[in-house]
This record gives structure tokens, sequence and C-alpha cells, in this order.
């Protein structure tokens, strides 16, 4: 097979992995939700209401389109594109696996190994928040001027975090490559530790993790959509699959945003103290770590679920103080040893 | 906004209008926090309210009129429509409200079921309450530990009487119906649940750090203020008045139990919530003291006084209130000897706490006026009668 078929392969396989993950998500919060609050949740479609996202689907799309007379048409078609696009984008750089070997031929096992990987999940994560931004000023409505301004303020204000505790990442392991950086997260230190950015930057991964959820929009960060009191924001106007995108997108950010934990703060597709290679074939290796890195995967996405339906929600000045008054000054002091360190060591 | 200037006009002006440099945004009459159908009409500079105007009567059904053309007996449906939260204390605050103007007494068993019903009845309007409150500030799951245990409270509400929640619990000169058997084996379990529930909300939100920050110090209100208002129930109490009208003017047989009456300090968010927790955990108490009471009366002793097919009270005017969920919830009747109502007025305690919405939330933010609208508990449909 040619390199470009096998690119082909990839590219397919995950786009429906993570297309699969996002709709099983779906029925994941939804079940979640209700163990957690006496419920029982959807369980009629399909065995444990598993076809429920599908009957959604079908739902969403067979249902009217509108757009509302006052709206800017393109726009308001742009802005739910915009907002899903990008998260499927991410997913490109991320190492979902190892490696497997096919018929002599070594296939690594992500998408596209950029050198910048990193430079480039920072750039799509901004660019969903134009999806926001325009869907909500599009739709001509005041419920979703504010929630598309909440938006942007919040994301604006939650990159630069973010960007911080990746510097420091980029710090310990000198490259952008997310690839590198897992291979990097093999092994222990101090004789007993997986050498695990978490472990190496407990800080940084908290600011990350907490960035995360303000860049997803989950709650305690949801203020863009915020039920209670904006209706539902940004996308109040919003009916039909366009709706469905917008909801959609959110869980496949969620999917990309747990693999990009994942992979920088949790040793990807490696198990910790045990080297998978040794004892396994080649092809059962991939598997195997494909398998590791989505339980880790998996996990990640279960936390998001379940703060979400743990805590109250943030006020916007609170949520923009948390932001400016302790990440970011946090992030500063915590870039700040750790380049220290890593210059002190090295 | 004009139609001329073509779809791509944008309605958003943040320019000069005859209002200032405000955002007009029209919240309610259906919005998912406007809870029933209010509505407020708010200026906004960003995400702070300038200015808050509540606008009521999108429920009105004329039920204080209605009243004038039905008979006594036949208006005691009307007021389950008025909190439709906790029914049955409008039930009995009209009940009571005619025995006196007949002068009668009805008997201590009566008296003792309508307090046990009155009880849980508050403890379910509180439980919707805080769940809501929790729910508008986005915190889901405590609203359905609360409102399972509505349900079974629900459950003992139809055993007694049929209905769930337009009770029209009762009639004038007693109640129709003993304690149903269930409730005796119900009961003791219940009580542990709902404490259950409590102490699940409790730790789900009372000390949460986010909770915290978005309900304490939000829409103080001083009490002097509050009485000046005309608050009462919770929301006084909250500001720290110590004013229960089952403490300060017992009706029934509250003077023959024994409860607190939990008082705030500020306010605020946080005090209406805690006071509204600590509520009900007093009515649980105050229920297992009726319920001992009712265990010491004889099977067979009488549920309902002797009344004539059709009441004619003497002319005459009467007011009585008493202490709902809400607060004062205050019956005027006055009669002119016949079967009907000369005219009926109500008290509502919603009224008087929506009155001053706009004091409670002025310069505070968006995110803030749906708590305080929430902490308020305003039932649309004993706002607007």
């Amino acid at each position: 097979m040619a390199d470009w078929q096998i690119d082909l392969i990839k590219v397919v396989f995950i786009w429906a992995w993570a297309l699969l993950i996002a709709v099983v998500m779906t029925w994941v919060e939804r079940r979640a939700s209700a163990m957690m609050q006496d419920r029982l949740g959807p369980n009629r479609a399909g065995p444990f209401g598993l076809l429920q996202p599908l009957a959604d689907g079908i739902k969403l799309f067979t249902k009217e389109d509108i757009i509302p007379e006052r709206a800017r048409k393109i726009l308001f078609i742009l802005g739910p594109i915009l907002f899903a696009l990008p998260a499927f984008s991410t997913y490109a750089v991320v190492p979902f696996g190892d490696k497997i070997v096919i018929g002599g031929k070594e296939i690594i096992l992500q998408v596209s190994d950029v050198n910048i990987g990193f430079l480039y999940v920072l750039a799509l994560s901004a660019i969903a928040v134009y999806g926001m931004v325009i869907g909500g000023w599009a739709s001509n409505s005041k419920y979703s001027i504010l929630g598309g301004l909440r938006a942007t303020a919040q994301l604006i204000s939650y990159e630069v975090p973010m960007g911080l505790a990746l510097l420091t990442i980029v710090l310990l392991y000198g490259t952008f490559s997310l690839r590198e950086i897992v291979l990097q997260q093999q092994g222990t230190f101090l004789g007993f530790l997986p050498n695990w950015g978490f472990f190496k930057q407990p800080v940084g991964f908290i600011i990350f993790l907490v960035a995360a959820y303000a860049e997803a929009n989950r709650v305690p960060f949801d203020l863009p959509e915020c039920e209670s009191e904006l209706v539902t924001g940004y996308h109040t106007e919003y009916g039909s699959m366009r709706l469905g995108l917008y909801l959609f997108g959110e869980y496949v950010n969620l999917v990309a945003l747990s693999a990009i934990t994942v992979s920088l703060f949790f040793g990807g597709w490696a198990l910790p103290y045990v080297d998978m290679g040794k004892f396994l074939g080649p092809v059962s290796y991939g598997i195997a770590s494909f398998l590791v890195f989505f339980l880790k995967q998996a996990f990640f996405l279960f936390l998001f679920v379940w703060v979400r339906w743990t805590v109250p929600r943030f006020r916007y000045d609170q949520l923009m103080g948390l932001g400016w008054k302790a990440l970011i000054p946090l992030g500063l002091v915590n870039l700040f040893v750790t380049a220290l360190l890593v210059q002190l060591t090295t | 906004m004009s139609k001329e200037k073509g779809l791509e006009t944008i309605c958003i002006t943040t320019g000069p209008t005859e209002v200032g440099d405000y955002v007009t945004l029209n919240i309610g009459p259906i919005h998912p926090a406007m809870h029933g159908t209010l509505r407020v009409i708010t200026q906004t500079d960003g995400e702070t309210v300038i200015s808050a105007k509540p606008e009521i009567g999108y429920l009105h059904r004329g039920v204080e009129k209605l009243g004038e053309n039905l008979t006594y007996s036949q208006f005691l449906p009307m007021t389950d429509r008025l909190n439709y939260c906790s029914a049955i204390c409008n039930n009995v605050a009209y009940e009571m409200a005619v025995e006196k103007l007949l002068g009668i007494e009805v008997p201590p068993k009566a008296q003792l079921i309508r307090m046990i019903m009155m009880e849980l009845a508050r403890i379910a309007d509180h439980q919707v309450c805080v769940g809501i409150l929790g729910v508008d500030l986005g915190a889901l799951t405590p609203f359905f530990y609360l409102i399972i245990q509505r349900e079974e409270i629900y459950e003992i509400f139809e055993w007694h009487h049929g209905a769930r929640l337009t009770n029209s619990m009762g009639a004038i000169g007693g109640v129709e119906a003993d304690l149903p058997d269930r409730f005796h084996e119900k009961w003791p379990k219940m009580r542990d649940t709902i404490r259950r529930a409590n102490d699940e909300t409790d730790s789900l939100l009372t000390h949460n750090r986010i909770w915290m920050d978005r309900t304490i110090g939000v829409n103080a209100f001083c009490g002097d203020d509050a009485l000046d208002w005309g608050f009462t129930g919770p929301m006084l109490r909250a500001c720290g008045v110590r004013r229960d009208l089952r403490k300060d003017e017992p009706y029934l047989m509250y003077d023959k139990v024994d409860f607190e009456v939990p008082v705030g300090k500020h306010g605020d968010v946080f005090d209406r919530y805690m006071v509204r927790m600590l509520e009900m955990e007093e009515s649980v108490k105050i229920i297992d003291q009726a319920y001992a009471l009712y265990k010491e009366l004889p099977d067979d002793a009488p549920l309902m006084k002797k009344m004539p097919k059709i009441i004619r009270p003497p002319e005459g005017q009467i007011y009585h209130a008493i202490e709902s969920p809400n607060g004062e919830l205050g019956f005027f009747i006055k009669s002119d000897g016949s079967d009907k109502p000369y005219r009926i007025k109500i008290r509502p305690p919603c009224y008087m706490v929506y009155q001053a919405f706009e004091d409670l939330v002025k310069g505070e933010m968006i995110s803030d006026l749906i708590a305080c609208l929430s902490s308020l508990n305003v039932i649309a449909g004993e706002l607007d009668r």
C-alpha cells in the first residue's frame, strides 16, 4: 500500500472513531447523570438505550430548518460549522497509539506527527470560539449575543493559562510534537513514579484541566449557554441539525480535549511500569496501545460528566476573576519555576 | 429596528435610546428561569442590571372576584390555585378564616391533622424552592434528590384526600378524613429519607466554594427595609427578624409543640437558602410532636364540627392569617349574611416580596437577578391571583 492510502485509512478511521465516541458520550452523559440523580435516563431505544443518540440524530435531521428572518444568513450557517470542525481537526495530531506492523510495514498510529502539534491544538481551540461568537451574533437575539460575548471573554481569558500550562510541558520535554512528548513520558523517575507529565508538572496539570473545562464550555464554566439565564445562550435561535452540530461539537471537543490531556500528562498509550512491546506481537501491541489510550481517555471523559452534575455554575465576573487573578499568576509562577529547574538540572 | 431598512437591520443597538445607553433585556414571561409567568424588563449595562421592572398579571384569573359568586364551600378549590406548591396551607388558611367568621372551633383531631398536612406541605414547598434555586445556579442534581422526597409527600396527600397538587383538603368545620392507615408506617421511614435528602443537598451545596461565592452577599437586604416593604416568612427571617405567626400568634395547636424559628443575618440568597433548609428540619420536628399528640386522642374522636348544609356566616368582616411556607398568607372576608361572601381579599406573601424586586437586584449582575428570583420563591398563581 502506498503511504497516501495508509494516511487516508488513518484519517477515515480516526474521524469515525472520534465521531463514535462523541455519539456514545451523549448517551453516557445522560445515563450517568441519571445514575447520579436517582433517575433511569434514556433506556428505551435499543439495548440500554444505546440507540438513543441515533434516534436523536434522526429527529434533529428531520426537523424543520429555521433561519430567523433577521439573522445574518451566511454567518448563521457558518457558525455551527466553525464550531464543530476544529474539534474534529484537533484529533489529527493526537497520537492515539504507538505503532502497528502490518505486512512488514510500520504504521505510526497518529494521523500526522506535526512538529508543532502543540501550536496546532491551541490554534484550533481558538478557532472554535468564533463558531460561538459568530453564531451568537448572527442570530440577532439579545440572549444569543450575551452568550456570544461571554464565550469570547471566557475563552480568550482561559486560553492564556492553558498556554502557560502547556509551555511548561514544552520546557520539560523540549519538543512541540505530541508523539515525541508521549515517547519521553515512558519509564520512571525518582525510582518509582511514572515519567508522566502529571507527576512532573502537577500544578500545570491542574491549570490545564481547569482551562480545559472552560474551553469545553462545561459546568462550572458553561456561561455561554447557561440555560437558566440566557435561555440557551449563543444557540438560542438555532434548531434542527444546526443546533445538533453545536451540541454534538461540544462532545467532539470533549473527546479531543481528553485525548490531549492523556497525551500530555498521562503518558499517552503507554502503561506505567510495563513495557507492552516486549511480550506482545507487533499487531496486538498496536491494538493494546490503542486500547490503553482509549481507557485513559474514557476516564477523563467520565470526569467531565461527573463534574458537570456535581457543582453549580460560576458567575461571569467570578469566572474572569478565577482566570485572571488565580490561574494566570499561578501559571506564570509555575512557568518560571519550571524554567529555573530545567535550566539547573540540564 | 424598523422593517423598512430590510432584513439586515440589527435589532440590538447599544447606542443612545430614550432610556439611556443601556440594552433593554426582556426576561420572561416565557423564560426558563421565570417560574410560571413572571416578567422582568431589565436595563442592562453589559452584565450589570441598571433597572429591573417586574410586570405582573400574566396569571391573573380573578380569583377574588370569582369568590363573590361562589358559596363559601365552593370557593375552597379556588384557593388551591394560589400557591400551588403548598395548596394545603391555602386551603387551611381559608377554612380557618371562615371558621373564625362563624365563631366555631374545629375538633382537636382535625386541628392536628391540619397541622401535620400543612407542615408536610411546607416541607414540599421548601424542597421545590431550594431545588429550583440549585437548578438556576447550575446545580441540577440536588433538585432530583429533593423532588423524589416531594413525591413521597404527595403520596401521603393522595392517600388522605385523593389529590396530589391541587389538594382542596378539608372543609369548613374540620377535615373530611382521618390520617390514612398507611401514614402510620410511612412517616417514621419518610422522616429519615427527608432528612437524608436534605443532608445530601447540604453536602453538595452549602459548603461548596462556588455555591458560597454565588449566594453569600448576593442581594443582601436589611431587616428594617424588609419590614418596610412588608416582607414576611423566610424572606423576613433571613434578614434577621424573628417573626413567625406560628410562634407569635399561635393558631391550631402550634402553641403545644416545641420548635425553633431559624433566623438569618444578612438577608442574602445564602441566608434564605439556609433558613429554608433549617425550617424543613423544624417542620419534621413539628410533625413528630403533632403526631404524638394525635396518638393520644381516641380513635373515634370527631373530625368534623356539625355544620349546616349551606354556610351563612353572620354579617361582618374578618381577617385571618397563617404562616404559609412563603410568609403571612391572609384571607380577608366580608360577609353580608348571605351564602356567598360579599368580598374576599387575599394577602399573598409573594406580592409584598416581589414589589421590592428592583431594590433587591439593582446593580447586581444578570446571574444574580436569576438567583434572587428563585430564592424569593415567587409563585405566579399567588402573586397574580
